[in-house]
């Protein structure tokens, strides 16, 4: 019962600000420092960090890279030159999502995969077992740490020049050297910057010296949420498919095949029978994760609302209930509550530049 | 904003956390600054309704973060006066004074008898120390 957990490089400094630390997908990990909302405030109106250094990172290089990537990922990685980001779905012969996760081009023959913590090791062997003559598969997460800064003034506050969203470029920080990617998972302005484990505590001391407020996973849910940005493990996973997720987008149905293809040109032409859907609460109540949705529609994911103090959520309905404005009726805890299905984002940014 | 760990001397504690302010034959009932510590920023209060009836040790409404739901337990017996609708508008009062403006309702006894069984503030850090 008593696992180890495991540690990033940023762990006592975690412990020094005072953040409450939660396991999470076998990590200790800060939930909090100051408090979700008031994090999740910052991010909205100024900067925040966090330490997301538990996500995995696979190394994927050789002449046959791009071949056997362009066969596992859903995404069309021949859009991407050095220098470009993308996200992707790992797909199973199910059309299932094994993970959902960035690729980085860092040069003609090499990619970089940043994949979700708890899924690390499925990616890494499942690609390992793809492998062809010519395209090595490493896992290096060990060698790197990742900050994730988020918000409007983030870019300004880092010193950085603006630049196109799904874009990277090596950096340095206040002495740091570092790659410096414009990705992010809140829906703002920001760039999520990889670093060498060893540099971690330096990398993150030079952020908060900028003035920007440490932020937890507990924050990080809820800026996702209010982004309609799905988590794999709650809202997508091998069992559900990219069309029923709405992330028909990036499934390169037309241009290439990959694992599961098939599956999901089929479920394309015939249409989903069920949708994930985003939806604001209309009644005084707290979605959360299992909920039932009155007619076979469950929440996969809820919480409350900092920026518009209402409950809001995501979850799979038939199709037929999948339209903005159709109104749902949840199950809380055995109270009918009821609920409103919005347009992605549930929340929209009024700082966001680029996508 | 929110408040500083205290534990009032004048009040009865219940080892789930929750407190009782006794007047007379009505209480006050509230939860601990341990529990709202623990649940994180309050935002949705499942109240009882007004004249329903509360028992002992049995959950009579719910607290929310955005993180977590908890129940809260009645440490005495009553029927439901008054429930704070400054909490139902405002969660966030109950973090910023736990045991003032963010009393939860306020019952009339159906046992006063049932005070004596509550435990005092020394008997709940006791609690608190062994969590």
């Amino acid at each position: 019962m008593a696992q180890t957990l495991l540690r990033t490089p940023l762990h006592d400094r975690h412990v020094e600000l005072g953040a409450r630390m939660v396991p999470f997908a076998g990590w200790e990990m800060p939930v909090q420092y100051a408090g979700v909302i008031e994090e999740h405030r910052a991010v909205r109106r100024d900067a925040g960090v966090f330490d997301v250094s538990h996500m995995g990172e696979l190394d994927v290089e050789g002449p046959r890279a791009h071949e056997l990537l362009q066969g596992r990922l859903s995404n069309d990685l021949d859009r991407l030159r050095p220098g470009d980001a993308q996200y992707t779905l790992l797909t199973n012969e199910r059309g299932g999502i094994v993970d959902d996760l960035i690729v980085y081009r860092l040069g003609e023959f090499r990619y970089l995969l940043v994949v979700n913590a708890a899924n690390r090791e499925r990616d890494f062997a499942w690609l390992k077992e793809c492998e062809l003559s010519g395209s090595d598969v490493r896992d290096v997460s060990d060698e790197y740490a990742l900050l994730a800064v988020q918000g409007p003034h983030a870019i300004e506050k880092l010193g950085l020049a603006p630049a196109k969203a799904f874009t990277f470029a090596e950096e340095s920080i206040d002495g740091v050297e570092c790659m410096v990617n414009r990705t992010g998972y809140t829906g703002e302005d920001g760039c999520e910057i990889l670093c060498m484990a060893e540099d971690a505590v330096q990398l993150w001391d030079a952020v908060l010296a900028r003035g920007v407020a440490p932020c937890g996973l507990g924050a990080r849910d809820t800026l996702r949420l209010e982004a309609s940005l799905p988590l794999h493990g709650n809202d997508i996973g091998p069992d559900t498919d990219a069309i029923s997720a709405g992330l028909g987008w990036t499934c390169a149905l037309a241009a290439k095949d990959f694992t599961g293809a098939d599956v999901l040109r089929h479920v394309k032409e015939e249409g989903p029978e069920r949708k994930l859907v985003s939806f604001v609460m209309t009644e005084k109540a707290v979605p959360r994760q299992g909920m039932p949705i009155e007619g076979g529609g469950e929440v996969t994911s809820g919480t409350h609302s900092p920026m518009l103090d209402v409950g809001i959520g995501m979850g799979y309905v038939p199709a037929a209930q999948g339209k903005p404005e159709t109104e749902l009726t949840i199950d809380v805890r055995g109270r009918p509550r009821r609920a409103r299905v919005v347009k992605r984002p549930i929340y929209t940014s009024t700082n966001a530049k680029g996508e | 904003m929110a408040a500083a760990e205290s534990y009032p001397e004048d009040l009865k504690y219940h080892r789930e956390h929750d407190w009782a302010r006794i007047d007379g034959d009505e209480a006050l009932l509230g939860i601990t600054w341990f529990a709202q510590d623990a649940l994180g920023e309050l935002v949705h209060f499942e109240a009882p309704t007004q004249g329903s009836h509360v028992a002992r040790d049995s959950a009579y409404g719910e607290v929310e973060s955005v993180k977590a739901v908890s129940d809260v337990i009645a440490p005495l017996s009553g029927e439901v006066l008054e429930v704070n609708q400054s909490v139902v508008d405002a969660p966030e009062t109950v973090n910023e004074d736990p045991y003032g403006a963010g009393w939860l309702v306020r019952i009339r006894l159906e046992n006063p008898s049932e005070v004596d069984e509550l435990l005092d503030v020394a008997a709940y850090r006791q609690v608190l120390a062994e969590q």
